[in-house]
């Protein structure tokens, strides 16, 4: 459960940290379209550099950003392997009456960098950014979504909280497990289904306890005359500076040549 | 000798940067039938100490020893050893689960294996020495007040029938009243049933009235291990490290500094009063 990336933000001193919330979620966003639409190997030579540079940038240890990986390692796996199997084309050797062909080990290849540098990708967004300031970010930028009943403010508010109680929770499930634990509950081993029902001592108290925060947030909340986005004001509201005018040249720059790539590239891969 | 720890370290986050000594080399043996009261400030390492009484948490380094066996050696089974070291949590009430009172209490002993109308006469004599009233039995437990509920989780725990009972904080949150009964059944478990009682609190008062032994944590090391009186006796030293001697000890030593020739060492009002009034006769006596 403690591998999980996402929301997990590593303190650094780095330009990628500085930069305003909304860049990096836009950037990101460009990034994963240009993968798709990038051809040819000169086009992935690109992106890796493109990617090695943002990586040494953002100060974080490489390793960090492979342990989202873990994550998708299956699903990576799996795309491979259906990749090389089902591709029709050129056969390189037969097994029984699967057949590994050469473009789809192309395409297998494509999918495993597209997917893996996907992750790295956003990675670096979840790891440079804290979770408050990426529900900021969301807030701004789909703000005009407002003109059409689109709760945007209510949206980003509920995202927030999720995000700060996912630790809290966490810690309170160590807590109850350990407790029945000690009343000799076993949640390691029996079938599937002996399992699921062992569940019931932890998730029992865990539902209660949840529905009692949220209870005394929201009381707190209202206690403090908290009553929706009209009007609210923030204590560091978002603003552009030179450098974030600077990488959204560059991000333009990055667009551009990944629909050139998209356009004139080609060649084996 | 029942529970035993050998030269015991726990670190947390062993081997990242945020690595955090909790326990270093303590060395503690703890006998059959003793009342043992643990203090120490918030951050000392208490509850990671009595964690490890039962296996819920692996020492680093040393040994933990239950009845002369090596709790952590291969074929050792933890979860026995956990019904028969019974450790009831902080604020206890938030692990109840069941539809009713009765069910919840009787989980841990069918998780040792009795079959249900066993485990249910496990439950009810467990209630009765918690003084649950009977006519809860059938009750929601989320129905219940604080202190109620309280005592259901404790039942909890004390119906595996452990032959030792470690308590963090039992009467946290409860109101005085709540707390001297709940505190009042722990002491006639000791006596009648002969338990191993092992309480966690941060009132120097209560560990001064039960305990027969009290066990000073500080910064994951204990600094002082004695009875009551003895550990007192060091008052001065305690407050260094964010703990106090109980009330009257300091009473009793301002009464000392203006003549009256009393015990300064008493810790409980009952020893004080006797001491006290000792004293008054003496000094009518010389006048």
């Amino acid at each position: 459960m403690r591998n999980i990336t996402i929301g997990q933000y590593y303190p650094a001193d780095s330009i990628l940290h500085k930069l305003d919330p909304r860049v990096k979620f836009l950037g990101t966003l460009v990034f994963i379209v240009s993968l798709f639409l990038i051809k040819g190997l000169a086009g992935y030579v690109f992106v890796t550099v493109v990617l090695a540079t943002l990586v040494k940038l953002s100060k974080v240890p490489f390793g960090m950003m492979l342990k989202g990986m873990k994550a998708i390692i299956f699903i990576l796996i799996i795309t491979v392997i259906f990749n090389m199997l089902f591709t029709p084309g050129e056969a390189i050797f037969t097994i029984w009456r699967l057949s590994v062909t050469k473009e789809g080990a192309v395409q297998a290849f494509r999918m495993a960098i597209r997917l893996s540098y996907l992750i790295i990708g956003s990675s670096i967004m979840t790891l440079t950014t804290t979770p408050n300031q990426l529900t900021d970010a969301m807030e701004n930028l789909f703000s005009p979504l407002k003109v059409i009943k689109v709760p945007v403010h209510e949206i980003s508010m509920m995202m927030s909280i999720a995000l700060r109680f996912i630790p809290i929770l966490m810690e309170e499930t160590d807590k109850i497990m350990k407790a029945q634990i000690a009343r000799g509950a076993d949640f390691e081993s029996g079938n599937l289904i002996k399992r699921v029902t062992n569940m019931i001592p932890l998730l029992v108290p865990l539902f209660v306890s949840a529905f009692q925060r949220a209870n005394d947030l929201a009381m707190a909340m209202e206690a403090r005359c908290y009553h929706g986005g009209e009007g609210r004001t923030q204590m560091k509201p978002l603003r552009y500076e030179k450098r974030d005018y600077i990488a959204y040249i560059l991000m333009l720059a990055f667009a551009a040549a990944a629909v050139c790539f998209c356009i004139f590239g080609g060649g084996w891969i | 000798m029942q529970l035993e720890l050998k030269n015991v370290s726990y670190t947390y986050g062993k081997g990242t940067v945020f690595e955090v000594n909790a326990l270093s080399n303590i060395d503690l043996m703890i006998e059959e039938g003793q009342f043992i009261g643990i203090i120490g400030h918030t951050g000392s390492g208490k509850s990671t100490l009595i964690q490890h009484f039962n296996a819920l948490m692996q020492p680093t380094e040393g040994k933990v020893l239950f009845e002369g066996e090596d709790i952590w050696g291969e074929k050792y089974d933890r979860r026995a050893l956990r019904s028969k070291v019974g450790l009831v949590f902080q604020y206890p009430e938030h692990q109840l689960f069941e539809a009713d009172v009765l069910t919840d209490v009787a989980f841990g002993p069918k998780n040792q294996g009795l079959t249900k109308a066993e485990a249910e006469a496990r439950a009810r004599e467990a209630l009765v020495q918690v003084g649950f009233p009977e006519k809860f039995y059938g009750h929601s437990p989320f129905e219940l007040s604080g202190g109620q509920k309280r005592r259901v989780a404790i039942a909890g725990v004390l119906a595996m029938n452990p032959s030792v009972l470690i308590l963090d904080e039992p009467t946290a949150g409860l109101d005085p009243k709540g707390r001297d009964e709940i505190l009042d059944q722990i002491s006639y478990l000791h006596s009648k049933r002969g338990i191993t009682i092992i309480l966690v609190s941060h009132s120097m008062e209560d560990v001064a009235r039960y305990a027969d032994r009290l066990i000073v944590v500080n910064d994951g090391k204990i600094p002082y291990d004695g009875t009551p009186r003895e550990v007192f006796a060091h008052y001065e030293e305690l407050e260094k490290i964010g703990l106090a001697a109980p009330q009257i000890t300091y009473i009793m030593h301002d009464l000392a500094a203006k003549g009256l020739s009393v015990d300064v060492h008493a810790t409980t009002v009952e020893e004080a009063k006797k001491s006290i009034l000792a004293a008054l006769v003496g000094k009518g006596a010389r006048r």
